[in-house]
């Protein structure tokens, strides 16, 4: 038992060291420039005030809201095509499954252009727009630009884990509750809504983290002008050279991601006590 | 308690192996020292150098040239003022060139080695570039331009000569902004018939309470990008430099450049300059002179496409030029009597950056 403890020791090490030197010190890399008194040495939190001046707050705002917007699109897109998936498992199936997930296989900043060219005054939708004889969308350089930018990069991220949790619920339990008498909308929302409840959380937050932090989407889609929380962190640290304020800026932006893990440790923790058993 | 030894002892091992790599990190750079003592490391923008010229430096000097770029003043900064590299020469901005100066990171260059500078670089330069290096001691200016505006003329019928035109309704969501704090406010300072230098607080409300109202007619804040909007006639007019405006009138015939909007505009200057810390000082002199080189300075500016300050290349290239021959040697007073920025200090670096973030916002 004492050997095999150690042997796992040894083979977490590159991960430990890994973790360590890419994770864990860039961290309190960070912590340490958001604390940092430039001025008198030692540690304060006027980056940290700084932080709560409308300006920043507001940008905050911005972002946790379209975040919070795409993470939903994204579920409510991902959600029934899973359940389709989960009724036909044959080859097609796979099929569409894997288109779901091409947006990864391109680079992101690949496909955040197109979409520009596609979005633009005179791209693609206005294109053709105009030769049917209907009047231009503007769609470039607002939220609803970056919003679309976000779903389609981020998908992926929903489906995957989404599609994992969905089939694994047995499908005894679903058959059960109709021979009971539950109707399509009870068996949903009694029985499939929360088993895959673990898989909506964890969808939810990769989506949501990323869509939070993105500065390429909002700077290539939003003309620069649609200013989120990522984008002026980037700013922080390459245009104004003020490292502390972009660190206590990230720090504000941790609070959130961490409260999102919280969440998902705790609805994943609840379903395996209530089940009572480990999936 | 045992798991904490346990810890203990993992974390122990992690510092170990993270020593081990530090050392033979420094190891590295101490030998890549040793082989290359005729080297010299540049420190310059992306794109800022023809790779031909670099080849033919080489080449004549033996000197190994080892390039670095960076897209930004402020990302080049922080490694110069940290010393982490030690650069031997490099191509900021004017107002950059004056910050380092102001922080002490410079070295006066030695005039006597630069022959090819002192007879080519036109005085003019040299004398705008006060505005930045008071002595003159520390700058080869190498390209210089103003910010100007760009227009298509199928959609912009007017003359363009004054900045105003960016306020104007009828151009809603075809006009493109330069995303930097500095070149947005300076337009707005220079309606205002203000100083780009300004430090006065009032002043610079001024301009960007008329930023934001601008905003709404703003199709996008961009650096490069508003390139490829104006040649592709996504917008009408926009904010550039005007070492750009001779590839873009190429590129799209209907575009038109005013260099100089009436109420004045930005003389920009970069300059080769060579920090305190350089290793290669000599070598960096040999660099610079090379430039200066008519030759030389003639394939970089063909290249390039950024008017040089270097008098004796305009007989080189004139031909070649053509219509365009104005745009790239613009008269004396489209330049003349023009502002440079000048480093304002560390709380008007903040206070730009918040009134930008302001506008940004909005």
């Amino acid at each position: 038992m004492n050997e095999r403890l150690s042997s796992q020791r040894f083979l977490a090490l590159p991960f430990g060291i890994w973790a360590t030197l890419f994770i864990v010190l860039p961290l309190f890399f960070v912590l340490w420039n958001g604390l940092k008194d430039v001025e008198n040495g030692g540690f304060t939190l006027v980056h940290l005030q700084t932080v709560l001046q409308w300006e920043y707050l507001k940008a905050l705002g911005l972002s946790v809201e379209l975040a919070l917007i795409s993470t939903f699109i994204c579920l409510v897109l991902a959600y029934p095509l899973c359940l389709i998936l989960r009724e036909r498992k044959e080859s097609r199936g796979l099929l569409v499954f894997v288109l779901f997930l091409l947006p990864l296989w391109m680079n992101s900043l690949l496909t955040t252009m197109a979409w520009q060219t596609i979005l633009e005054k005179h791209g693609l939708i206005n294109m053709f727009l105009q030769s049917v004889g209907l009047p231009e969308v503007h769609i470039i350089n607002t939220p609803l630009a970056i919003i679309i930018g976000m779903v389609y990069n981020f998908l992926p991220y929903m489906v995957l884990p989404l599609y994992v949790a969905i089939n694994r619920i047995d499908s005894s339990i679903i058959e059960a509750a109709r021979d009971l008498g539950a109707n399509p909308y009870q068996t949903f929302r009694r029985v499939l809504l929360p088993l895959s409840m673990p898989g909506i959380v964890s969808g939810s937050t990769m989506v949501f983290i990323p869509a939070l932090t993105t500065f390429v989407i909002s700077a290539l889609l939003g003309g620069n002008k649609v200013l989120l929380v990522g984008n002026i962190i980037e700013q922080e640290f390459t245009a104004a050279y003020d490292w502390q304020l972009g660190s206590a800026l990230s720090m504000v932006l941790m609070v959130f991601i961490i409260l999102n893990i919280l969440l998902e440790a705790f609805t994943d923790n609840g379903e395996q006590a209530k089940k009572g058993v480990r999936p | 308690m045992k798991k904490w030894k346990m810890y203990g002892r993992s974390l122990l091992l992690t510092l170990l192996v993270l020593c081990t790599f530090l050392l033979s990190g420094c190891d590295m750079f101490a030998e890549e020292e040793e082989e290359g003592a005729d080297v010299l490391y540049v420190y310059s923008w992306g794109d800022y150098l023809s790779e031909d010229v670099i080849k033919q430096f080489e080449e004549e000097t033996g000197i190994k040239v080892v390039l670095d770029e960076y897209d930004t003043n402020e990302s080049m900064y922080p490694r110069i003022a940290e010393g982490a590299e030690a650069y031997d020469v490099l191509c900021p901005s004017d107002y950059m060139i004056n910050k380092l100066i102001h922080n002490d990171l410079l070295q006066p260059l030695d005039f006597a080695q630069l022959p090819n500078a002192r007879k080519n670089i036109g005085q003019d330069f040299f004398d705008q570039s006060k505005a930045f290096d008071k002595e003159g001691k520390y700058t080869v200016p190498y390209c210089w331009g103003t910010v100007g505006i760009m227009y298509n003329i199928e959609k912009v019928k007017e003359p363009v000569d004054s900045w105003k035109i960016l306020w104007d309704e009828k151009y809603k969501d075809n006009i493109l902004m330069q995303d930097s704090a500095r070149d947005a406010i300076m337009i707005p300072l220079k309606i205002l018939g203000y100083s780009m230098n300004t430090v006065n607080e009032t002043e610079l409300k001024a301009a960007r309470d008329m930023l934001i109202q601008q905003k709404p007619l703003v199709q996008a804040y961009g650096v490069d990008d508003i390139r490829d909007k104006l040649s592709s006639g996504e917008a009408a007019l926009g904010v550039i430099f005007s070492g750009e405006a001779i590839n873009l009138m190429k590129s799209n015939p209907n575009l038109r450049f005013q260099p100089a909007p009436k109420e004045g505009t930005n003389v920009w200057i970069d300059g080769w300059v060579i920090p305190k810390n350089a290793r290669h000082v000599e070598n960096a002199h040999k660099f610079i002179d090379f430039l200066c080189r008519p030759d030389i300075a003639a394939a970089n500016f063909e290249e390039l496409g950024y008017s040089t300050p270097n008098t004796a290349v305009r007989e080189l290239v004139e031909e070649d030029l053509g219509e365009y021959v104005d745009t790239v040697f613009p008269p004396e007073n489209v330049y003349k009597g023009q502002e440079s920025y000048s480093y304002l200090g560390e709380a008007l670096d903040k206070l730009y950056t918040k009134l930008w973030l302001q506008v940004k916002v909005e």
